[in-house]
């Protein structure tokens, strides 16, 4: 791009300066074209799930509803409330939706294709993620509602929370790549960290989840109880920004998943330089393998309690990302790659060989370590487990002292759109 | 040369944002406003580390003053029931106030004065290319220096022991009395 207009005749920086702009412009749109798209993947998928066909009249499968509703809420009246505080009550949707786009910039499509590989890429998107957070407070306390109010509260609390297991379980691919750059964390996965470290990519997926307020941890927008929630007030386009940036953040953070612990547009053989479309799609069937999870969760499951949202977080994975952090940082140094050596190994032949030929030849350097840190991650998880049985255990046992054996109850009907 | 307008474009209007954001939160009278541009004083501060090739510290600028302290001011003023219906906050320390940033500011500048002593000019530091002097490996360097004996090892822990009494000491008041 920028060879090309220095070629036509551009001056160099005007050149890097425009390619970069038009750069932002791509990067940033991806997201948001990409909503138009999961909104009604989404639609239908909650539809199936839920035993009914979902958006079946707007053009060919119901694929134009998210446009009928575009229109819809851009014709709406703006209503600003009176009493609330207007600079910061515009300004908060507009927030919300930056928050998330701007993740995009580190995350890498290939081995060529990224916003920015910044050597602080993982340190960046969680900075971020704090946006996020000032843009609920903002639209909570600007609405002038007690209902936004309190939702921002619940909100802030469930964010600030899970930040801490999930930036514990963050430092753990950061630690076996020994770089907190993106596409460098891509580069050390020769096997997907996945493999090495379930329970981290559990937890960081699990407190994501928390973080975007998809069900279960949903009641940050408990209808039933708080109305909608920090953006009760908006409508039209404004409250559509809301809920473009919860769509949007809930795929970045499939694609983050993907990208930190499944091996990002790596797989096999392909996405070596010079594939770059194969790198793509693999990056995004990654995320979209993951997104099928997200929605299974969110159409499943019932919302927890807020005290639950809190006690799962710092009784349980709290302390278990901060034992498996302390683990890893043990067991991974002894266990560092040695890439030369496989070289080496491959290069003398055997069985060596055979193996660096399916899988490359990092795959034999990370092989010893992750044999390692997998074994120590199921023992953990088997102790971890066990314990959480025993507390069920114990808190049935007193709550069956107290009121008697429950009798068995009908399943509440799902809540959903 | 170019790079270095700009670099002063880009610092002209960092500062721009950090002083002009630290005058609003001292003279706006709606404190929930005041925290607000405390946030825009706080961003440009972190705009200020990545002009300086510190992408380290501008991401942990805003992660920890943007995404926790101003957070928790936030929290702390929509927590305190008589300030939350109040618009207008009336302030009779200001004097006070401006006796501290009148120190802070004295001490600073005998802090930059001193250091540039002897047969360094004032100011000199300043004129040099800012980006020529970082190595490429900065955050690696910045690692290694706080867990090396011989560089910032012992403020390091030092710092880290004080976090620790500190929580603590934050849990022991918040518990509950038996």
């Amino acid at each position: 791009m920028v060879d090309f207009l220095v070629s036509s005749g551009w001056d160099k920086n005007l050149a890097v300066i425009v390619a970069s702009a038009l750069g932002a412009v791509a990067v940033s749109s991806l997201g948001l074209v990409w909503i138009l798209v999961s909104i009604w993947l989404e639609r239908k998928f909650a539809g199936r799930v839920q035993d009914r066909l979902g958006p079946n009249r707007t053009g060919p499968y119901g694929l134009f509803q998210t446009f009928a509703d575009v229109g819809k809420l851009l014709t709406k009246e703006d209503i600003t409330p009176a009493g609330a505080d207007k600079h910061i009550y515009n300004l908060a949707p507009i927030m919300a939706v930056a928050s998330v786009i701007l993740i995009f910039g580190v995350i890498p499509f290939s081995h060529n294709w990224i916003g920015a590989d910044l050597n602080v890429g993982a340190l960046y998107f969680v900075a971020v993620g704090s946006f996020a957070t000032l843009a609920v407070l903002l639209a909570g306390w600007a609405s002038n509602n007690k209902y936004a109010l309190l939702g921002a509260f619940r909100a802030i609390a469930a964010l600030i929370s899970y930040e801490v297991p999930m930036i514990l379980s963050l430092a753990v691919p950061v630690m076996l790549a020994g770089s907190m750059s993106m596409q460098d964390i891509v580069k050390g996965q020769s096997i997907a960290y996945v493999f090495a470290v379930p329970v981290s990519a559990l937890i960081f997926f699990i407190s994501q989840l928390a973080e975007v307020g998809r069900s279960p941890f949903d009641l940050i927008e408990a209808e039933s109880e708080i109305v909608a929630g920090f953006n009760i007030e908006y409508s039209g386009m404004k409250f559509a920004m809301f809920y473009a940036a919860e769509f949007i953040h809930a795929f970045v953070i499939c694609t983050l998943t993907a990208v930190l612990f499944f091996g990002g547009w790596r797989l096999f053989g392909f996405g070596t330089p010079g594939q770059e479309l194969m790198g793509w799609i693999t990056v995004w069937a990654k995320s979209f393998a993951l997104y099928i999870v997200v929605m299974l969760l969110r159409n499943t499951l019932p919302r927890i309690r807020i005290d639950q949202m809190m006690g799962f977080n710092w009784k349980f994975l709290v302390p278990l990302s901060l034992v498996n952090f302390l683990m890893v940082m043990f067991l991974a140094r002894p266990f560092t790659p040695d890439y030369a050596a496989a070289d080496a190994a491959v290069a003398a032949g055997g069985l060596a060989a055979v193996i660096g030929g399916i899988f490359g030849n990092g795959f034999i350097a990370e092989l010893p370590r992750t044999v390692v840190l997998l074994i120590a991650n199921i023992v953990l998880f088997w102790g971890a487990v066990s314990l959480l049985r025993r507390y069920g255990a114990a808190q049935r046992q007193l709550i069956e002292a107290r009121y008697g054996t429950p009798k068995a109850v009908a399943p509440a009907p799902a809540t959903g759109d | 040369m170019q790079v270095d307008v700009v670099q002063w474009l880009f610092f002209g209007m960092l500062s721009v944002l950090v002083i002009g954001g630290a005058l609003a939160v001292v003279t706006t009278r709606n404190i929930f406003h005041a925290a607000l541009w405390l946030i825009v004083s706080l961003f440009g501060v972190g705009g200020l580390y990545v002009l300086l090739a510190a992408p380290f510290l501008a991401a942990i600028q805003v992660l920890v003053y943007i995404g926790a302290i101003v957070i928790l001011i936030i929290f702390a003023i929509m927590l305190t029931r008589r300030l939350m219906g109040l618009r207008e906050v009336p302030n009779n320390q200001w004097p006070f106030g401006l006796a501290a940033a009148a120190i802070t500011f004295l001490v600073l500048s005998f802090g930059i004065i001193l250091s540039s002593s002897g047969s360094t000019p004032l100011f000199a530091s300043f004129r040099e290319p800012v980006l020529a002097a970082v190595t490429s490996d900065s955050l690696r360097d910045l690692g290694v220096a706080l867990v090396d004996p011989n560089q910032y090892a012992l403020p390091f822990i030092l710092a880290s022991v004080l976090l620790e009494a500190a929580m603590v000491g934050a849990i022991v008041l918040a518990r509950e009395e038996n």
